[in-house]
């Protein structure tokens, strides 16, 4: 049941997908397609190789400030309740302390922006990775089952301006690809 | 080469620990070897999944069964707490509290060493953490599970149990958030919630790897599903590995705030015992101590029955034995501290209360606390002890038992003799309390069964990032070849 529909454009081919060997020759390859100028590919790996990111020339993830701008609703919230409650809409005098009395108020400011920060931090990770997407066309290749075990992949979408099929097929040959196909759309 | 030679190591038992002890350190390559026997990608894969795929084995249901008996009365009492109300217990007036918020610290400090070592651990970047995290943050939200029936089921009337969150009322009133037992309530559901998320974070990947193997269409949809289309990207991972730092961020100062708060439920009473300032640091250093041995307890029967000995290594055993005797002597302490301060200020209700406390009528409950928590973790000064599966196993336990007697120990003998002797008294358990207590035990150990048996109980993306083979400069060659003797 796919949550969010891929929306992925229209043509007879996904794209190319290239199977490496080791982490090594990935990172190597990464570099390579980086430097031809490749927008629309990326790397599929079974654990996040250490420095790949950098490999593909990927830029750091907005998502600290997504999670900090929940944080501090969070907070803002939190604090706006226990106002809301003591200074405004049920004032009691409790042990004969003030109804504003904020410093009482902070465990649970805190506590709230967590739990609000910890939301931003999964729900901005799966928006930001248009996850859950559960059909793919990368699905539909066999070796790509492997891609969770022990294999490693570069896959360039068709839509990339400089796809073509022969050359790029070519290109990732010379890269040491074990292996390369063309993926139906 | 995962399963390497079993038979003969059961057969020569202390003698494999003595030798896989010798190979702690990796000399070629000049760093701890965390991962034994040499395994590639897949073997990880392999011996991570099989558990979840195999048929189930009769070794599970013999855990299961006993657990899930133990939930059926856990059940049974707290039906009977329901209708009859908790007059059940042994509770009486000068003891209000006893086993409901004793198991509900313990059981809420058994959760703090999963998120110590999903989160305080990988802030400092300590790489032995992958072979445990996952079944310790499992161990994490089962414990919380178990702490969260404790403060439901002992307000009595549970059927109004929802007066504790701040939404309106029959009565219009709402919480008084300047309370720290509000403050706990939030502290612990909160904390429940994140190490759910965390948990999940991490499980993604896994569940990937479990869907891309599954033979049925049964077992591709559910796994599938909760992969939720997952296919390891290096842009997904990229978003994905800042949200797992951030997470770790978060959950930092949210485990050490989770038992502060719970700490101060206490110490912001104005009762001799509970009143002092030690209280927030000494339960945490507690709640990690407990929890390090409860780990230990589920890791050596986990690593035994999976057959996980290359993956949860004696190294692992070895460090999670320091931070018990580094946690066991905080805790000891903090113990000495109390009875420093209770001197120190010649305030005669306090004085009282800590001699009433170690030569009262509940001195062999405190003794039982400090033999248990502070003079048998020393054991562990020993690298004999703490690469010994056996002694760490019964150290496990018995330090496990003095956590329990711990809280005991200060939430009933700071309660039971009040400032008047008239208003002095006696708590014994009935029969109830220990259903509720021992219950409680069957609640987790079943949910720990059904996670060992439906997910991966070793973070198999985690684990491939500390073989030395994922380092993309890591070069193949004969001499990091490291042998099972």
């Amino acid at each position: 049941m796919p949550l969010l529909l891929p929306k992925l454009p229209k043509g007879p081919h996904y794209g190319i997908l290239a199977e490496f060997a080791t982490p090594a020759a990935l990172y190597h390859a990464c570099e390579r397609v980086r430097d031809a100028g490749f927008t629309r590919w990326d790397a599929h790996t079974p654990f996040p190789v250490h420095g790949l990111a950098g490999a593909m020339g990927l830029k750091r993830s907005p998502l600290p400030w997504i999670v900090l701008g929940m944080g501090l609703t969070g907070a803002a919230l939190a604090f706006l309740l226990q106002w809301w409650v003591h200074a405004s809409a049920y004032p009691l005098v409790i042990s004969g302390k003030p109804y504003f009395a904020w410093p009482a108020m902070v465990p649970i400011i805190f506590e709230v922006a967590v739990l609000f920060g910890a939301l931003g931090a999964i729900v901005g990770m799966l928006g930001l990775n248009k996850l859950p997407m559960h059909h793919h066309p990368l699905f539909r290749s066999k070796v790509f089952e492997r891609v969770t075990d022990d294999a490693f992949f570069i896959s360039i979408e068709s839509w990339d301006p400089r796809f073509d099929p022969a050359t790029t097929r070519k290109l990732l040959e010379s890269l040491g690809a074990r292996s390369v196909e063309l993926l139906e759309s | 080469m995962v399963q390497t030679r079993r038979s003969s190591h059961s057969r020569r038992g202390t003698r494999l620990a003595q030798s896989e002890a010798d190979l702690l350190d990796n000399p070629v390559a000049g760093q701890p070897t965390l991962i034994l026997r040499s395994p590639d990608f897949h073997a990880i894969t392999e011996v991570v999944a099989e558990p979840v795929e195999r048929r189930t084995p009769t070794g599970w249901w013999l855990f299961f069964i006993p657990s899930f008996a133990l939930l059926v009365l856990l059940g049974v009492a707290v039906s009977w707490l329901f209708w009859e109300g908790i007059g059940i217990w042994g509770l009486n007036v000068p003891v209000g509290w006893a086993f409901d918020i004793t198991n509900f610290v313990f059981w809420i400090g058994i959760g703090h060493a999963g998120t110590l070592i999903s989160a305080i651990l990988f802030l400092f970047r300590q790489k032995w953490r992958t072979s445990i995290n996952r079944s310790a943050e499992a161990m994490t939200i089962f414990a919380v599970m178990c702490a969260l029936v404790f403060p439901t089921i002992h307000v009595g009337r549970v059927w109004v149990a929802y007066w504790m969150l701040p939404i309106p009322n029959q009565m219009s009133v709402w919480p008084n958030f300047r309370s720290p037992l509000l403050w706990d309530v939030f502290a612990v559901s909160i904390y429940g919630t994140v190490s759910v998320l965390f948990w999940y974070l991490g499980l993604i990947p896994d569940l990937a790897t479990i869907r891309d193997r599954a033979k049925t269409r049964a077992r591709k949809f559910v796994y599938g599903f909760l992969a939720l289309g997952w296919r390891g990207s290096m842009r997904q991972w990229h978003h994905y590995e800042s949200a797992y730092l951030v997470l770790a961020a978060l959950a930092t100062p949210l485990v050490l705030s989770v038992h502060s708060i719970v700490s101060m439920d206490f110490a912001v009473s104005l009762l001799p015992g509970w009143h002092t300032t030690v209280f927030p640091p000494y339960f945490v250093a507690g709640a990690i101590f407990s929890g390090f041995a409860m780990v230990v307890t589920l890791m050596v029967i986990c690593r035994t029955a999976f057959r996980l000995e290359h993956i949860i290594t004696l190294r692992h055993f070895d460090y999670m034995a320091k931070i018990m005797l580094v946690t066991g002597s905080m805790v000891g302490f903090a113990y000495a501290t109390e009875f420093f301060t209770s001197w120190y200020s010649g305030n005669p209700y306090e004085v009282f209360t800590f001699r009433n406390r170690a030569f009262g009528p509940y001195a062999w409950a405190y003794w039982i606390m400090v033999s248990c928590n502070v003079l048998s973790p020393q054991v562990f000064w020993f690298k004999k002890a703490r690469t010994s599966i056996l002694i760490l196993f019964v150290m496990s336990i018995v330090i496990n038992i003095g956590m329990w007697f711990e809280r005991f120990v200060i939430i009933v003998t700071s309660l039971h003799r009040d400032f008047l002797p008239s208003a002095w008294g006696y708590f014994t358990p009935t029969v109830w309390d220990v259903a509720c207590l021992v219950g409680s035990f069957g609640l987790f150990f079943t949910m720990f069964c059904l996670f060992v048996r439906f997910f991966p109980l070793v973070a198999t993306a985690e684990i491939k990032t500390v073989l030395p083979q994922a380092d993309p400069h890591w070069q193949p060659g004969p001499a990091r070849e490291i042998k099972d003797r």
